[in-house]
Protein backbone atom coordinates (compact mmCIF):
# COMPACT_ATOMS: atom_id res chain seq x y z
CA UNK A 1 0.00 0.00 0.00
CA UNK A 2 1.09 3.57 -0.39
CA UNK A 3 0.84 4.54 3.24
CA UNK A 4 -1.71 7.20 2.51
CA UNK A 5 -4.03 7.92 5.37
CA UNK A 6 -7.01 10.14 5.07
CA UNK A 7 -9.24 10.72 8.04
CA UNK A 8 -12.23 12.09 6.12
CA UNK A 9 -13.05 8.85 4.40
CA UNK A 10 -16.69 7.76 4.55
CA UNK A 11 -17.35 4.01 4.75
CA UNK A 12 -18.58 2.04 1.73
CA UNK A 13 -22.37 1.60 1.56
CA UNK A 14 -22.69 -0.40 -1.64
CA UNK A 15 -20.79 -3.51 -2.52
CA UNK A 16 -21.02 -4.74 -6.07
CA UNK A 17 -19.85 -8.34 -6.27
CA UNK A 18 -19.13 -9.21 -9.87
CA UNK A 19 -19.04 -12.94 -9.32
CA UNK A 20 -17.98 -13.96 -12.81
CA UNK A 21 -17.42 -12.67 -16.32
CA UNK A 22 -19.04 -15.81 -17.72
CA UNK A 23 -22.32 -15.03 -19.46
CA UNK A 24 -24.31 -16.91 -22.07
CA UNK A 25 -25.58 -13.60 -23.47
CA UNK A 26 -23.67 -11.26 -25.76
CA UNK A 27 -25.12 -7.79 -25.27
CA UNK A 28 -23.20 -5.30 -27.40
CA UNK A 29 -23.51 -2.65 -24.63
CA UNK A 30 -22.18 -4.85 -21.85
CA UNK A 31 -20.29 -2.85 -19.24
CA UNK A 32 -17.70 -5.55 -18.64
CA UNK A 33 -14.23 -4.60 -19.86
CA UNK A 34 -13.47 -5.33 -23.50
CA UNK A 35 -10.56 -7.53 -22.46
CA UNK A 36 -12.58 -9.56 -19.93
CA UNK A 37 -11.52 -12.82 -21.59
CA UNK A 38 -8.02 -12.21 -20.23
CA UNK A 39 -9.25 -12.47 -16.65
CA UNK A 40 -10.07 -16.12 -16.25
CA UNK A 41 -9.48 -16.61 -12.55
CA UNK A 42 -12.38 -16.32 -10.12
CA UNK A 43 -12.42 -15.88 -6.37
CA UNK A 44 -13.34 -18.96 -4.35
CA UNK A 45 -16.45 -19.21 -2.21
CA UNK A 46 -14.41 -18.60 0.93
CA UNK A 47 -12.75 -15.52 -0.56
CA UNK A 48 -16.15 -14.04 -1.39
CA UNK A 49 -17.43 -14.78 2.09
CA UNK A 50 -14.48 -12.99 3.60
CA UNK A 51 -15.02 -10.00 1.29
CA UNK A 52 -18.69 -9.83 2.28
CA UNK A 53 -17.88 -10.09 5.97
CA UNK A 54 -15.19 -7.40 5.89
CA UNK A 55 -17.19 -4.93 3.82
CA UNK A 56 -20.25 -5.40 6.02
CA UNK A 57 -18.19 -4.71 9.11
CA UNK A 58 -17.17 -1.39 7.58
CA UNK A 59 -20.78 -0.41 6.91
CA UNK A 60 -21.71 -1.72 3.45
CA UNK A 61 -25.40 -2.64 3.44
CA UNK A 62 -26.60 -2.76 -0.17
CA UNK A 63 -25.15 -5.71 -2.01
CA UNK A 64 -25.41 -6.46 -5.71
CA UNK A 65 -24.54 -9.89 -7.08
CA UNK A 66 -23.76 -9.30 -10.72
CA UNK A 67 -21.38 -10.37 -13.43
CA UNK A 68 -21.48 -11.58 -16.24
CA UNK A 69 -24.30 -13.87 -15.26
CA UNK A 70 -24.11 -14.55 -11.51
CA UNK A 71 -26.32 -17.63 -11.87
CA UNK A 72 -23.42 -19.43 -13.50
CA UNK A 73 -21.78 -19.57 -10.04
CA UNK A 74 -22.96 -22.74 -8.33
CA UNK A 75 -22.21 -21.27 -4.90
CA UNK A 76 -24.65 -18.38 -5.33
CA UNK A 77 -27.19 -19.67 -2.76
CA UNK A 78 -24.39 -20.15 -0.25
CA UNK A 79 -23.14 -16.59 -0.78
CA UNK A 80 -26.69 -15.23 -0.54
CA UNK A 81 -27.18 -17.05 2.76
CA UNK A 82 -23.93 -15.64 4.13
CA UNK A 83 -24.96 -12.15 3.00
CA UNK A 84 -28.35 -12.48 4.73
CA UNK A 85 -26.75 -13.58 7.97
CA UNK A 86 -24.54 -10.51 7.85
CA UNK A 87 -27.57 -8.23 7.36
CA UNK A 88 -27.03 -7.16 3.77
CA UNK A 89 -29.93 -6.20 1.53
CA UNK A 90 -29.03 -8.34 -1.44
CA UNK A 91 -29.90 -7.84 -5.07
CA UNK A 92 -29.42 -10.37 -7.82
CA UNK A 93 -28.75 -8.71 -11.15
CA UNK A 94 -29.47 -11.33 -13.76
CA UNK A 95 -30.30 -11.86 -17.41
CA UNK A 96 -32.62 -14.65 -16.23
CA UNK A 97 -30.62 -17.18 -18.17
CA UNK A 98 -30.38 -20.41 -16.20
CA UNK A 99 -33.05 -19.36 -13.70
CA UNK A 100 -35.64 -21.97 -12.70
CA UNK A 101 -38.50 -21.91 -10.22
CA UNK A 102 -36.53 -24.25 -8.02
CA UNK A 103 -33.61 -21.84 -7.93
CA UNK A 104 -35.89 -18.90 -7.20
CA UNK A 105 -37.25 -20.76 -4.19
CA UNK A 106 -33.80 -21.83 -3.08
CA UNK A 107 -32.52 -18.25 -3.24
CA UNK A 108 -35.58 -16.97 -1.39
CA UNK A 109 -34.93 -19.48 1.33
CA UNK A 110 -31.30 -18.36 1.46
CA UNK A 111 -32.50 -14.78 2.06
CA UNK A 112 -32.23 -13.00 -1.27
CA UNK A 113 -34.13 -9.68 -1.14
CA UNK A 114 -34.75 -8.91 -4.77
CA UNK A 115 -34.15 -10.00 -8.31
CA UNK A 116 -33.55 -7.63 -11.18
CA UNK A 117 -34.23 -9.21 -14.55
CA UNK A 118 -32.99 -7.53 -17.68
CA UNK A 119 -34.94 -7.67 -20.90
CA UNK A 120 -33.37 -6.36 -24.08
CA UNK A 121 -36.49 -5.29 -25.99
CA UNK A 122 -40.26 -5.69 -26.11
CA UNK A 123 -40.29 -8.16 -28.99
CA UNK A 124 -38.78 -11.60 -29.20
CA UNK A 125 -37.00 -10.88 -32.43
CA UNK A 126 -35.16 -7.81 -31.23
CA UNK A 127 -34.51 -9.16 -27.72
CA UNK A 128 -32.93 -12.32 -29.08
CA UNK A 129 -30.91 -10.35 -31.62
CA UNK A 130 -29.49 -7.91 -29.03
CA UNK A 131 -28.85 -10.61 -26.47
CA UNK A 132 -27.21 -12.73 -29.13
CA UNK A 133 -29.08 -15.65 -27.58
CA UNK A 134 -32.64 -16.95 -27.72
CA UNK A 135 -33.95 -15.78 -24.40
CA UNK A 136 -37.07 -13.62 -24.64
CA UNK A 137 -39.80 -16.06 -23.62
CA UNK A 138 -37.73 -17.44 -20.79
CA UNK A 139 -37.06 -13.95 -19.43
CA UNK A 140 -40.78 -13.26 -19.29
CA UNK A 141 -41.36 -16.55 -17.48
CA UNK A 142 -38.66 -15.64 -14.97
CA UNK A 143 -40.23 -12.22 -14.40
CA UNK A 144 -43.56 -13.93 -13.60
CA UNK A 145 -41.88 -16.35 -11.20
CA UNK A 146 -40.04 -13.56 -9.42
CA UNK A 147 -43.36 -11.87 -8.81
CA UNK A 148 -45.12 -15.09 -7.85
CA UNK A 149 -42.62 -15.78 -5.09
CA UNK A 150 -43.00 -12.41 -3.43
CA UNK A 151 -39.85 -10.63 -4.48
CA UNK A 152 -40.03 -6.98 -5.44
CA UNK A 153 -39.76 -7.29 -9.22
CA UNK A 154 -37.30 -5.02 -10.89
CA UNK A 155 -37.24 -5.01 -14.64
CA UNK A 156 -34.27 -3.45 -16.36
CA UNK A 157 -34.18 -2.42 -19.98
CA UNK A 158 -31.06 -0.85 -21.44
CA UNK A 159 -32.10 1.73 -24.01
CA UNK A 160 -30.22 2.47 -27.24
CA UNK A 161 -30.88 3.22 -30.88
CA UNK A 162 -31.98 -0.30 -31.75
CA UNK A 163 -34.82 -0.42 -29.22
CA UNK A 164 -35.63 3.19 -28.34
CA UNK A 165 -38.54 3.21 -30.84
CA UNK A 166 -40.12 0.44 -28.76
CA UNK A 167 -40.51 2.67 -25.70
CA UNK A 168 -44.35 2.46 -25.64
CA UNK A 169 -44.27 -1.33 -25.98
CA UNK A 170 -41.52 -1.67 -23.40
CA UNK A 171 -43.63 0.26 -20.90
CA UNK A 172 -46.70 -1.83 -21.72
CA UNK A 173 -44.65 -4.98 -21.20
CA UNK A 174 -43.45 -3.79 -17.78
CA UNK A 175 -47.03 -3.13 -16.78
CA UNK A 176 -48.22 -6.47 -18.02
CA UNK A 177 -45.45 -8.27 -16.15
CA UNK A 178 -46.40 -6.41 -12.96
CA UNK A 179 -42.99 -4.83 -12.38
CA UNK A 180 -42.65 -2.99 -9.06
CA UNK A 181 -39.66 -1.08 -10.39
CA UNK A 182 -38.69 -0.38 -13.95
CA UNK A 183 -35.20 0.72 -14.71
CA UNK A 184 -34.94 2.47 -18.06
CA UNK A 185 -31.22 2.72 -18.43
CA UNK A 186 -30.06 4.76 -21.34
CA UNK A 187 -26.79 3.16 -22.41
CA UNK A 188 -23.66 4.49 -20.77
CA UNK A 189 -20.84 4.43 -23.24
CA UNK A 190 -18.06 2.40 -21.61
CA UNK A 191 -16.67 -1.01 -22.36
CA UNK A 192 -18.54 -2.70 -25.18
CA UNK A 193 -20.99 0.16 -25.56
CA UNK A 194 -18.08 2.49 -26.28
CA UNK A 195 -16.89 0.16 -29.05
CA UNK A 196 -20.41 0.06 -30.52
CA UNK A 197 -21.33 3.67 -29.91
CA UNK A 198 -21.97 4.67 -33.52
CA UNK A 199 -24.60 1.96 -33.73
CA UNK A 200 -26.14 2.45 -30.29
CA UNK A 201 -26.34 6.17 -29.58
CA UNK A 202 -29.85 7.45 -30.39
CA UNK A 203 -30.35 10.78 -32.09
CA UNK A 204 -31.45 13.71 -29.97
CA UNK A 205 -34.92 13.59 -31.54
CA UNK A 206 -35.31 9.89 -30.75
CA UNK A 207 -34.15 10.42 -27.21
CA UNK A 208 -36.47 13.37 -26.58
CA UNK A 209 -39.46 11.57 -27.99
CA UNK A 210 -38.79 8.51 -25.84
CA UNK A 211 -38.28 10.64 -22.75
CA UNK A 212 -41.66 12.35 -23.14
CA UNK A 213 -43.35 8.96 -23.42
CA UNK A 214 -41.50 7.63 -20.37
CA UNK A 215 -42.35 10.72 -18.30
CA UNK A 216 -46.05 10.48 -19.11
CA UNK A 217 -45.99 6.81 -18.15
CA UNK A 218 -44.22 7.61 -14.89
CA UNK A 219 -47.11 9.85 -13.90
CA UNK A 220 -49.67 7.31 -15.00
CA UNK A 221 -48.24 4.50 -12.87
CA UNK A 222 -47.27 6.63 -9.86
CA UNK A 223 -48.03 4.66 -6.71
CA UNK A 224 -47.92 1.34 -8.54
CA UNK A 225 -44.60 1.19 -10.29
CA UNK A 226 -41.44 3.15 -9.62
CA UNK A 227 -39.40 4.25 -12.61
CA UNK A 228 -35.65 4.73 -12.43
CA UNK A 229 -34.68 6.71 -15.48
CA UNK A 230 -30.99 6.80 -16.24
CA UNK A 231 -30.35 9.74 -18.55
CA UNK A 232 -27.94 9.48 -21.48
CA UNK A 233 -25.48 12.12 -20.40
CA UNK A 234 -24.42 12.90 -23.97
CA UNK A 235 -27.54 15.04 -24.25
CA UNK A 236 -27.08 16.85 -20.94
CA UNK A 237 -24.84 19.85 -20.34
CA UNK A 238 -23.63 18.71 -16.93
CA UNK A 239 -22.06 15.35 -16.18
CA UNK A 240 -23.45 12.82 -13.74
CA UNK A 241 -22.07 12.80 -10.21
CA UNK A 242 -20.17 9.68 -10.93
CA UNK A 243 -20.22 7.04 -8.19
CA UNK A 244 -21.56 9.72 -5.82
CA UNK A 245 -17.93 10.80 -5.50
CA UNK A 246 -14.88 8.57 -5.95
CA UNK A 247 -14.24 6.24 -3.03
CA UNK A 248 -17.14 7.59 -0.98
CA UNK A 249 -19.92 5.03 -1.39
CA UNK A 250 -19.29 2.28 -3.93
CA UNK A 251 -16.96 -0.68 -3.85
CA UNK A 252 -16.84 -3.07 -6.81
CA UNK A 253 -15.02 -6.37 -6.67
CA UNK A 254 -14.25 -7.91 -10.06
CA UNK A 255 -14.41 -11.70 -10.58
CA UNK A 256 -10.65 -12.12 -10.10
CA UNK A 257 -10.66 -10.16 -6.84
CA UNK A 258 -9.53 -6.78 -8.12
CA UNK A 259 -11.19 -3.99 -6.14
CA UNK A 260 -12.48 -1.10 -8.24
CA UNK A 261 -13.74 2.36 -7.24
CA UNK A 262 -16.07 2.15 -10.27
CA UNK A 263 -16.68 -0.81 -12.54
CA UNK A 264 -14.73 0.72 -15.44
CA UNK A 265 -11.74 1.79 -13.35
CA UNK A 266 -9.82 -1.20 -14.59
CA UNK A 267 -9.26 0.66 -17.86
CA UNK A 268 -7.67 3.74 -16.25
CA UNK A 269 -3.86 3.85 -16.48
CA UNK A 270 -1.61 3.72 -13.43
CA UNK A 271 -4.24 3.11 -10.78
CA UNK A 272 -2.79 -0.23 -9.70
CA UNK A 273 -6.15 -1.45 -8.46
CA UNK A 274 -5.52 -3.71 -5.45
CA UNK A 275 -6.65 -7.33 -5.19
CA UNK A 276 -8.56 -8.75 -2.23
CA UNK A 277 -6.15 -11.68 -2.30
CA UNK A 278 -3.41 -9.32 -1.12
CA UNK A 279 -5.15 -6.82 1.15
CA UNK A 280 -8.08 -6.54 3.52
CA UNK A 281 -11.10 -4.51 2.42
CA UNK A 282 -10.29 -1.92 5.04
CA UNK A 283 -6.72 -1.49 3.74
CA UNK A 284 -8.05 -1.28 0.19
CA UNK A 285 -10.71 1.28 1.04
CA UNK A 286 -8.58 3.50 3.27
CA UNK A 287 -5.03 3.16 2.07
CA UNK A 288 -4.84 1.99 -1.52
CA UNK A 289 -3.59 4.32 -4.22
CA UNK A 290 -6.58 3.52 -6.45
CA UNK A 291 -9.27 4.43 -3.93
CA UNK A 292 -7.50 7.64 -2.94
CA UNK A 293 -6.69 8.68 -6.49
CA UNK A 294 -9.69 10.94 -7.13
CA UNK A 295 -10.95 11.41 -3.59
CA UNK A 296 -11.72 15.00 -2.69
CA UNK A 297 -11.00 17.89 -5.05
CA UNK A 298 -7.23 18.36 -5.03
CA UNK A 299 -6.62 16.29 -8.16
CA UNK A 300 -8.87 18.47 -10.31
CA UNK A 301 -7.74 20.53 -13.26
CA UNK A 302 -9.47 23.65 -14.53
CA UNK A 303 -12.28 24.42 -15.16
CA UNK A 304 -13.39 22.01 -12.40
CA UNK A 305 -10.90 23.08 -9.75
CA UNK A 306 -12.34 26.57 -9.32
CA UNK A 307 -15.90 25.68 -10.32
CA UNK A 308 -18.68 26.23 -7.80
CA UNK A 309 -20.49 23.10 -8.99
CA UNK A 310 -17.71 20.67 -8.16
CA UNK A 311 -19.34 19.42 -4.98
CA UNK A 312 -22.41 18.55 -7.00
CA UNK A 313 -20.88 16.48 -9.79
CA UNK A 314 -17.22 15.91 -8.71
CA UNK A 315 -16.12 16.90 -12.21
CA UNK A 316 -18.04 13.99 -13.73
CA UNK A 317 -16.83 10.58 -14.72
CA UNK A 318 -13.09 9.81 -14.78
CA UNK A 319 -13.52 6.94 -17.19
CA UNK A 320 -15.46 9.12 -19.62
CA UNK A 321 -12.81 11.84 -19.38
CA UNK A 322 -10.16 9.26 -20.15
CA UNK A 323 -12.04 7.50 -22.96
CA UNK A 324 -13.02 10.70 -24.73
CA UNK A 325 -10.16 13.12 -24.05
CA UNK A 326 -7.26 10.77 -23.35
CA UNK A 327 -6.59 12.38 -19.94
CA UNK A 328 -8.36 11.02 -16.89
CA UNK A 329 -7.77 14.25 -14.94
CA UNK A 330 -9.75 16.32 -17.42
CA UNK A 331 -13.23 17.67 -16.88
CA UNK A 332 -15.80 15.15 -18.10
CA UNK A 333 -16.37 16.40 -21.69
CA UNK A 334 -20.14 16.12 -21.21
CA UNK A 335 -19.87 19.38 -19.25
CA UNK A 336 -20.48 22.40 -21.44
CA UNK A 337 -17.66 24.18 -19.59
CA UNK A 338 -15.16 21.55 -20.72
CA UNK A 339 -12.68 22.78 -23.35
CA UNK A 340 -13.15 19.36 -24.96
CA UNK A 341 -16.93 19.51 -25.04
CA UNK A 342 -16.92 19.30 -28.86
CA UNK A 343 -15.97 15.60 -28.72
CA UNK A 344 -19.51 14.91 -27.55
CA UNK A 345 -20.97 16.65 -30.58
CA UNK A 346 -18.58 14.70 -32.80
CA UNK A 347 -19.78 11.46 -31.25
CA UNK A 348 -23.38 12.46 -31.78
CA UNK A 349 -22.72 13.45 -35.41
CA UNK A 350 -20.79 10.29 -36.12
CA UNK A 351 -23.59 8.15 -34.67
CA UNK A 352 -26.16 10.06 -36.67
CA UNK A 353 -24.20 9.58 -39.88
CA UNK A 354 -24.06 5.86 -39.27
CA UNK A 355 -27.81 5.76 -38.54
CA UNK A 356 -28.35 6.67 -42.18
CA UNK A 357 -26.33 3.75 -43.43
CA UNK A 358 -27.90 0.39 -44.12
CA UNK A 359 -26.24 -1.27 -41.14
CA UNK A 360 -24.22 -3.70 -43.20
CA UNK A 361 -21.11 -1.53 -43.36
CA UNK A 362 -20.30 -1.87 -39.71
CA UNK A 363 -22.09 -4.58 -37.74
CA UNK A 364 -22.52 -4.57 -33.96
CA UNK A 365 -19.68 -6.20 -32.11
CA UNK A 366 -21.22 -8.71 -29.74
CA UNK A 367 -19.74 -9.33 -26.34
CA UNK A 368 -18.14 -12.76 -26.40
CA UNK A 369 -14.75 -14.26 -25.69
CA UNK A 370 -13.76 -14.44 -29.32
CA UNK A 371 -14.40 -10.73 -29.88
CA UNK A 372 -12.78 -9.92 -26.57
CA UNK A 373 -9.56 -11.63 -27.64
CA UNK A 374 -9.61 -10.12 -31.14
CA UNK A 375 -10.18 -6.60 -29.85
CA UNK A 376 -7.43 -6.76 -27.24
CA UNK A 377 -4.79 -8.17 -29.55
CA UNK A 378 -4.24 -4.86 -31.28
CA UNK B 1 -53.51 9.11 0.41
CA UNK B 2 -54.36 9.21 4.07
CA UNK B 3 -54.31 6.74 6.91
CA UNK B 4 -57.60 4.95 7.54
CA UNK B 5 -58.13 5.35 11.30
CA UNK B 6 -59.71 2.02 12.18
CA UNK B 7 -57.45 -0.23 10.14
CA UNK B 8 -54.12 -1.63 11.34
CA UNK B 9 -50.96 -0.48 9.61
CA UNK B 10 -48.55 -2.93 8.01
CA UNK B 11 -44.94 -2.43 7.20
CA UNK B 12 -44.38 -3.14 3.50
CA UNK B 13 -43.24 -6.63 2.61
CA UNK B 14 -41.18 -5.14 -0.21
CA UNK B 15 -39.07 -3.04 2.16
CA UNK B 16 -36.89 -3.85 5.13
CA UNK B 17 -36.50 -1.83 8.32
CA UNK B 18 -33.17 -2.49 9.94
CA UNK B 19 -30.81 -1.17 12.59
CA UNK B 20 -27.42 -0.26 11.14
CA UNK B 21 -24.66 -0.59 13.67
CA UNK B 22 -22.11 1.26 11.51
CA UNK B 23 -24.41 4.25 11.11
CA UNK B 24 -26.01 4.04 14.54
CA UNK B 25 -29.44 4.48 13.04
CA UNK B 26 -32.39 2.67 11.52
CA UNK B 27 -32.64 2.50 7.74
CA UNK B 28 -35.25 1.36 5.24
CA UNK B 29 -33.84 -0.84 2.51
CA UNK B 30 -35.43 -1.50 -0.86
CA UNK B 31 -34.25 -2.32 -4.38
CA UNK B 32 -31.31 -0.06 -5.13
CA UNK B 33 -32.01 2.33 -2.34
CA UNK B 34 -31.81 3.17 1.31
CA UNK B 35 -33.44 5.80 3.50
CA UNK B 36 -31.83 6.79 6.77
CA UNK B 37 -34.30 7.42 9.56
CA UNK B 38 -34.13 9.71 12.53
CA UNK B 39 -35.05 8.28 15.88
CA UNK B 40 -38.68 9.39 16.00
CA UNK B 41 -39.46 8.11 12.50
CA UNK B 42 -37.92 4.78 13.40
CA UNK B 43 -39.96 4.56 16.63
CA UNK B 44 -43.17 5.10 14.66
CA UNK B 45 -42.34 2.61 11.91
CA UNK B 46 -41.38 -0.08 14.38
CA UNK B 47 -44.97 -0.03 15.60
CA UNK B 48 -46.38 -0.56 12.10
CA UNK B 49 -46.59 -4.30 12.58
CA UNK B 50 -50.12 -5.14 11.32
CA UNK B 51 -51.57 -5.16 14.84
CA UNK B 52 -51.88 -1.46 15.69
CA UNK B 53 -54.07 1.34 14.34
CA UNK B 54 -53.05 4.99 14.15
CA UNK B 55 -54.63 5.80 17.52
CA UNK B 56 -52.89 2.89 19.18
CA UNK B 57 -49.52 3.95 17.82
CA UNK B 58 -50.07 7.48 19.06
CA UNK B 59 -51.06 6.47 22.55
CA UNK B 60 -48.24 3.97 22.83
CA UNK B 61 -45.62 6.54 21.84
CA UNK B 62 -47.12 9.25 24.05
CA UNK B 63 -46.88 6.83 26.92
CA UNK B 64 -43.37 5.75 26.08
CA UNK B 65 -42.03 9.29 25.84
CA UNK B 66 -44.28 10.59 28.61
CA UNK B 67 -45.83 13.34 26.53
CA UNK B 68 -49.08 14.32 24.76
CA UNK B 69 -50.16 15.94 21.50
CA UNK B 70 -48.22 13.69 19.12
CA UNK B 71 -51.24 12.95 16.90
CA UNK B 72 -50.52 15.56 14.23
CA UNK B 73 -46.84 14.77 13.85
CA UNK B 74 -47.38 11.04 13.70
CA UNK B 75 -50.27 11.34 11.25
CA UNK B 76 -48.19 13.56 8.99
CA UNK B 77 -45.22 11.22 9.06
CA UNK B 78 -47.36 8.16 8.38
CA UNK B 79 -48.86 9.98 5.40
CA UNK B 80 -45.36 10.38 3.98
CA UNK B 81 -44.59 6.74 4.75
CA UNK B 82 -47.75 5.67 2.95
CA UNK B 83 -46.87 7.73 -0.08
CA UNK B 84 -43.46 6.10 -0.21
CA UNK B 85 -44.99 2.63 0.11
CA UNK B 86 -43.07 1.92 3.31
CA UNK B 87 -46.39 1.03 4.92
CA UNK B 88 -49.84 0.02 3.71
CA UNK B 89 -53.26 -0.90 5.04
CA UNK B 90 -54.32 -3.92 3.04
S1 LIG C 1 -24.92 -7.01 -20.23
FE1 LIG C 1 -25.58 -8.85 -21.34
S2 LIG C 1 -23.64 -9.84 -21.96
FE2 LIG C 1 -23.12 -8.35 -20.35
S3 LIG C 1 -23.16 -9.52 -18.48
FE3 LIG C 1 -25.21 -8.60 -18.71
S4 LIG C 1 -26.41 -10.16 -19.80
FE4 LIG C 1 -24.26 -10.74 -20.02
S1 LIG D 1 -16.54 22.41 -14.76
FE1 LIG D 1 -16.25 20.49 -13.67
S2 LIG D 1 -17.11 20.82 -11.63
FE2 LIG D 1 -17.87 22.50 -12.96
S3 LIG D 1 -19.87 21.79 -13.69
FE3 LIG D 1 -18.34 21.17 -15.23
S4 LIG D 1 -17.71 19.08 -14.63
FE4 LIG D 1 -18.79 19.99 -12.86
Amino acid sequence: MTGLTNTNITPPRWLLAELTYACPLQCPYCSNPIDYANYQSELSTDDWKRVLTEARKMGAVQLGFSGGEPLTRQDLPELVKHARELGYYSNLITSGYGMTEEKILQLKEAGLDHIQVSIQASSQELNDHIAGTKSFEHKKTVAHLVKKHGYPMVLCVVIHRENIHQMPEILAMAEELGADYLELANTQYYGWAHANRDLLLPTKEQFEKAEVIAQAFKEKVAGKMKIYYVVPDFYEDRPKACMNGWGTTFLTIAPDGVALPCHSARDLPGLDCPNVNDYSISEIWHESKAFNFFRGFEWMKEPCHSCDEKEKDFGGCRCQAYLLTGDMYNTDPVCSKSPNHEVIQHAIDSAKASANLTGEEKPLIFRNSKNSRTLTKN
Amino acid sequence: MTIIPDQPINFSSLHRLQWEEAQQKYVILYPEGMVELNQSSAEILKLCDSTRTLAQIVSELEQKFDTTGLTNDITAFLGVALQNDWINQH
